[in-house]
């Protein structure tokens, strides 16, 4: 290939000539319109870089080559006969490349997302060796504060919610028995935008005044005041948000329009519901955060008044549009975990999730309740005081369905055959941790509580609680559990126990101290505190250090596993859902034939029950009666 | 007990919960969780606070009791290919796991929202005080008292207070941990804490809310006084009178002005060794008598002549490197000139000492 046709093909030359001319484009439009306005300088950095920061991820994603087939199409030019050259990977070049495989990006997708998480957990050794000790050590202020707002974004937005996404994209197509996602071009543009947003966040910390510094809440005014380092995120948040948008949307319509036959809504494995409610979380929330910092950007931008109050703004409607997104993003953080929770206890203790249809509905009950509770963030925000109780209330509401699937995953194990796989360790241990991050959740609900501890230390053990020792150990358990189908190798048990156990360990140890110095008088988002708490303190960062090495096991035993590991079984976890059903990793279009489901997918214990069935359609497929409980309604028709 | 569990599960589990709960019960009450309790809000947060853990320790270690008891009563060895039992659900148990957390959460729910009614109480002819807050230092002034313009929170005990907090740049937080409460300061609104001090003694106004690099060390001083004392603060900051403060050092200039220097908020934007402050919003103050033969020598100013425009016309002079309108150009109001004299001989006094 001549370097003439690589430029004008899809891939990292276009992608790198788009570069400069996207910033070219975005120098040569501002200088435009500067001088024709008269405006003085007409070269104006921020404006530039506002601008380019628009146009430059849209010159990458258009230069990988995420738009040529629908450019073509609008264009009204032949399009190239699909001949899935863009389809599966066979080498690892090929997961450097825009790819409509569910599978290549699903891996695409956790790759990357690890490394924002390795970044992410970078920032936070630096915070916590900052807070060793009073006073300041490493980091000026405006620096400390950029460390912990990257740190917020990147592991919100480049790791636990498109870490989860990554998973589904791997697992959901395979689980109800399709070939792929329903817009596998649009799932690779969902993908393709994420590193942009991640790298742009990063990137922050290299311009003038330092990264954004307002965290990850940005709340306004402050956001709108603060260096040109605010852009990268108020933009960056735009494309993670269309990102997630899109794949929300196509786990949606895959879902709905993708199972195999006689996949009913009743047979779907737990994580196909709890990926089916985030999806909804994801389409409806997305957009207000998208909104808030659009309004942040006129605002810095084009002097438009959203946040400023001396000109008619109102500084309480950022709040409120970002928590209307925010909160069920805390959802859209948790429940794929769900999902991965009861896919892993039930496998691994042997046993039908317990009372599967009121899982399901617990899924459903936190979507509608997830929606009426966002004000809780604003109990101290000087909004309406009335809406605080029906706030609090729902708020603690929410303990209910909470509840039940806590509830349900114990009594899942109770006569279970436990085996204590590495998913198993971190599935009990995430029972647990989030049992406590539930706890103080219920503390946080109620009002004259969080006037005392809002924005102490108290909510960042909280969050961590929920977050690290919810979301995260579900990742974990999730990596474990489908890395043989992933890879189609077996990772060491040994190294993830000792994983499981040194995080577990150091994890309680970091973050538990924090309950009672933020409840003790430590507020959060301080680069210096009084010196009463500087022992605590001190502990907490050389336990967060440990808690840090912790995570080179993990990275270790992926690592060595994927490369040299034994080569794993189709499945080796015997379990009954369909993705266990084919190869470890599967072929390239998942399944030579269709599957039918004929029962439930936990259908452990129960003598000659199976899920799903390889056979011609038409052919009586062998059912086992539907057991109480649910889980295992017969096929319509039959 | 090994025997009791593998003979009677039921009872041994109840048996090991109800000893696991009523032990963390009791080390969960005798943690000394909160600082001084300084307010009447204080005492009904503090007992919810009781409550909450009394209801929260058997939750948690009902869930630890189950997966623990399940690991260890039904773990196999690997290889071990049987099932567990084929349970599907059981509709009683489902209903009972509802309605108790529905039941507990509501009770809780009722139970905030009374001590929320009861520490909100407005009370007849509280004593307002109107607080302000910009980056990064408080300031307070007594409205009906003359206008009395102070940076000190100076409150007597045991009478009502309402305070009206606003800001002039962006969001901060008013809290004072000893009293409990706290409410954001939010451009264009003004919002209210009502406290009722009851204990006296020095604590920090604390800034809770993100608001840009001195954040961390924006805090000052609170006093809660008898109430014949507050009236003589008053009548001293009336006639803008007063020693500043150096009588209730022991007449050491040194340490009043350190108090003083503290008090104000000074802290939250200047470096000091001799104060312990490490803060950058603010030029260091170590480097003032340099400063000061450096940039005040243009102007004719003695040493101490340019501290003391330094400190009540900020914008008279920015030292290069930082931002005009930084500092706050309210600190000629708010102090007495006694005060600016002890500051001012102070900073002269400490500037370019190490600390002891």
């Amino acid at each position: 290939m001549t370097l003439a046709t690589k430029l004008r093909g899809p891939g990292w030359y276009r992608a790198a000539i788009s570069q400069p001319i996207a910033f070219l484009f975005a120098f040569g439009l501002v200088a435009l319109v500067r001088s024709l306005y008269g405006w003085d300088p007409v070269v104006d950095w921020e404006a530039i870089t506002t601008v380019a920061l628009i146009t430059m991820p849209l010159g990458f994603i258009v230069g990988i080559g995420c738009f040529d087939y629908w450019f073509r199409w609008a264009a009204g030019a032949p399009t190239v006969p699909e001949d899935h050259s863009g389809h599966g990977a066979t080498k690892w070049q090929d997961y450097f490349k825009v790819n409509t495989d569910h599978k290549v990006i699903g891996i695409q997708y956790i790759v990357t997302t690890f490394i924002f998480f390795v970044i992410g957990g970078l920032t936070a050794m630096l915070i916590r060796a900052e807070l060793a000790q009073p006073g300041t050590q490493f980091v000026d202020p405006n620096t400390y504060n950029g460390l912990f707002s990257v740190h917020a974004s990147l592991m919100i937005f480049l790791f636990i919610i498109p870490v989860f996404a990554g998973i589904a994209n791997f697992v959901i197509p395979l689980m109800i028995g399709a070939p792929d996602m329903a817009f596998p071009r649009l799932n690779a543009l969902s993908f393709w935008m994420l590193p942009t947003a991640g790298v742009m966040m990063v990137a922050s910390f290299f311009v003038e005044g330092g990264a954004f510094a307002t965290g990850w809440t940005a709340y306004a005014p402050l956001s709108t005041e603060m260096p040109v380092g605010q852009q990268f995120f108020t933009l960056g948040v735009q494309f993670a948000g269309a990102s997630s948008i899109a794949t929300g949307l196509n786990f949606l319509v895959t879902i709905i329009t993708m199972r195999a036959p006689g996949m009913t809504f009743w047979r779907m494995p737990l994580l196909v519901w709890a990926n089916f409610t985030t999806s909804l979380l994801v389409v409806i929330a997305t957009p207000f955060i998208a909104g808030s910092q659009f309004f942040v950007l006129l605002d810095r931008s084009l002097g438009t008044h959203f946040f400023d109050a001396g000109g008619g703004g109102d500084v309480l409607l950022y709040q409120h549009v970002f928590w209307f997104y925010s909160h069920p993003a805390v959802y859209i953080m948790m429940l794929p975990g769900f999902g991965i929770i009861s896919e892993v206890i039930s496998t691994h203790a042997r046993k039908p999730v317990f009372g599967y249809r009121m899982m399901a509905f617990s899924l459903v009950a936190i979507v509608i309740l997830g929606f009426t509770v966002w004000a809780h963030h604003m109990f101290v925000s000087g909004m309406s005081d009335w809406l605080r109780v029906p706030m609090m209330i729902t708020t603690l509401l929410i303990a209910v369905p909470t509840g039940i699937k806590v509830f349900s995953w114990l009594a899942t194990l109770w006569r279970g055959a436990i085996h204590l796989t590495t998913p198993m360790l971190f599935a009990l241990g995430f029972i647990t941790m989030f049992t406590l991050g539930g706890i103080s959740g219920i503390m946080l609900g109620i009002i004259p509580v969080v006037i005392h501890v809002s924005d102490t230390y108290f909510i960042v053990a909280h969050i961590h609680y929920v977050l690290f020792g919810g979301s995260v150990f579900t990742i974990f358990a999730g990596i474990y559990h489908w890395f043989p189908k992933m890879t189609g190798r077996m990772y060491d048990e040994s190294l993830g126990k000792v994983h499981f156990w040194l995080s577990f360990i150091f994890f309680n140890l970091t973050f538990g101290p924090m309950h009672f110095v933020g409840v003790d008088g430590m507020p959060r988002r301080v680069a210096d505190y009084a010196d009463e708490f500087a022992t605590m303190n001190a502990f907490i960062s050389v336990s967060s250090f440990f808690f840090g090495l912790s995570f080179l096991v993990f990275l270790y035993n992926m690592i060595t596993s994927w490369r040299n590991g034994p080569k794993a079984a189709a499945n080796p976890w015997r379990a009954h859902s369909i993705e266990w059903q084919v190869s470890s990793p599967p072929p390239i279009f998942n399944f030579d034939e269709i599957p039918t489901v004929v029962g439930g997918p936990y259908e452990y214990g129960v003598p000659g029950a199976v899920h799903a069935v390889f056979k011609e359609e038409g052919a009586p497929a062998k059912a086992t009666p539907a057991p109480a409980g649910g889980g295992g309604a017969p096929p319509p028709g039959e | 007990m090994r025997r009791l569990l593998r003979k009677r599960p039921a009872l041994g589990m109840a048996l090991l919960s109800g000893t696991a709960t009523a032990v963390g019960i009791a080390i969960s009450l005798a943690i000394d969780w909160f600082p001084d309790a300084a307010s009447t809000a204080s005492k009904d947060i503090d007992n919810l606070w009781d409550v909450l853990l009394i209801a929260s320790v058997p939750v948690f270690v009902l869930v630890m009791s189950v997966a623990l008891y399940s690991v260890f009563a039904w773990k196999v060895k690997p290889g071990d290919t049987s099932d567990g039992a084929p349970i599907h659900g059981h509709t009683k148990l489902e209903v009972v796991w509802v309605t108790i957390p529905f039941v507990m959460v509501t009770a809780l729910a009722l139970y905030g929202w009374v001590v929320l009614d009861d520490i909100e109480a407005k009370e007849k002819d509280p004593l307002i005080v109107n607080v302000t807050a910009q980056q990064f230092a408080w300031s307070f002034e007594y409205p009906a008292l003359d206008k009395v313009k102070s940076n000190q929170l100076v409150l007597p005990k045991d009478r009502r207070v309402e305070l009206r907090v606003k800001t002039k740049d962006v969001i901060h937080s008013f809290w004072v941990p000893e009293f409990r409460l706290k409410t954001d300061t939010v451009p264009g609104l003004t919002t209210k804490v009502r406290v009722t001090p009851n204990r006296l003694g020095r604590y920090d106004v604390v800034c809770a809310e993100l608001c840009g690099i001195g954040h961390a060390t924006m805090r000052q001083a609170v006093r809660v006084v008898p109430p014949g004392e507050f009236q003589g603060w008053v009548s001293e900051r009336k006639q803008r009178a007063g020693d500043g403060g150096v009588a209730a050092a022991g007449g050491d200039t040194a340490v009043a002005g350190k108090t003083l220097f503290a008090d104000t908020g000074c802290t939250a934007c200047h470096t000091l060794a001799d104060a312990g402050s490490e803060a950058s919003a603010g030029p260091p103050l170590d480097d003032l008598t340099k400063d000061a033969a450096k940039f005040g020598k243009r102007e004719g100013q003695s040493a101490e002549e340019y501290v003391k425009t330094a400190i009540e016309q900020p914008e008279a002079f920015v030292v290069p490197g930082f931002t005009k309108g930084t500092m706050p150009d309210n600190y000629k109001k708010n102090l007495s000139s006694a005060e600016i004299s002890t500051l001012v001989k102070y900073l002269s006094d400490v500037s370019g000492k190490e600390t002891k």
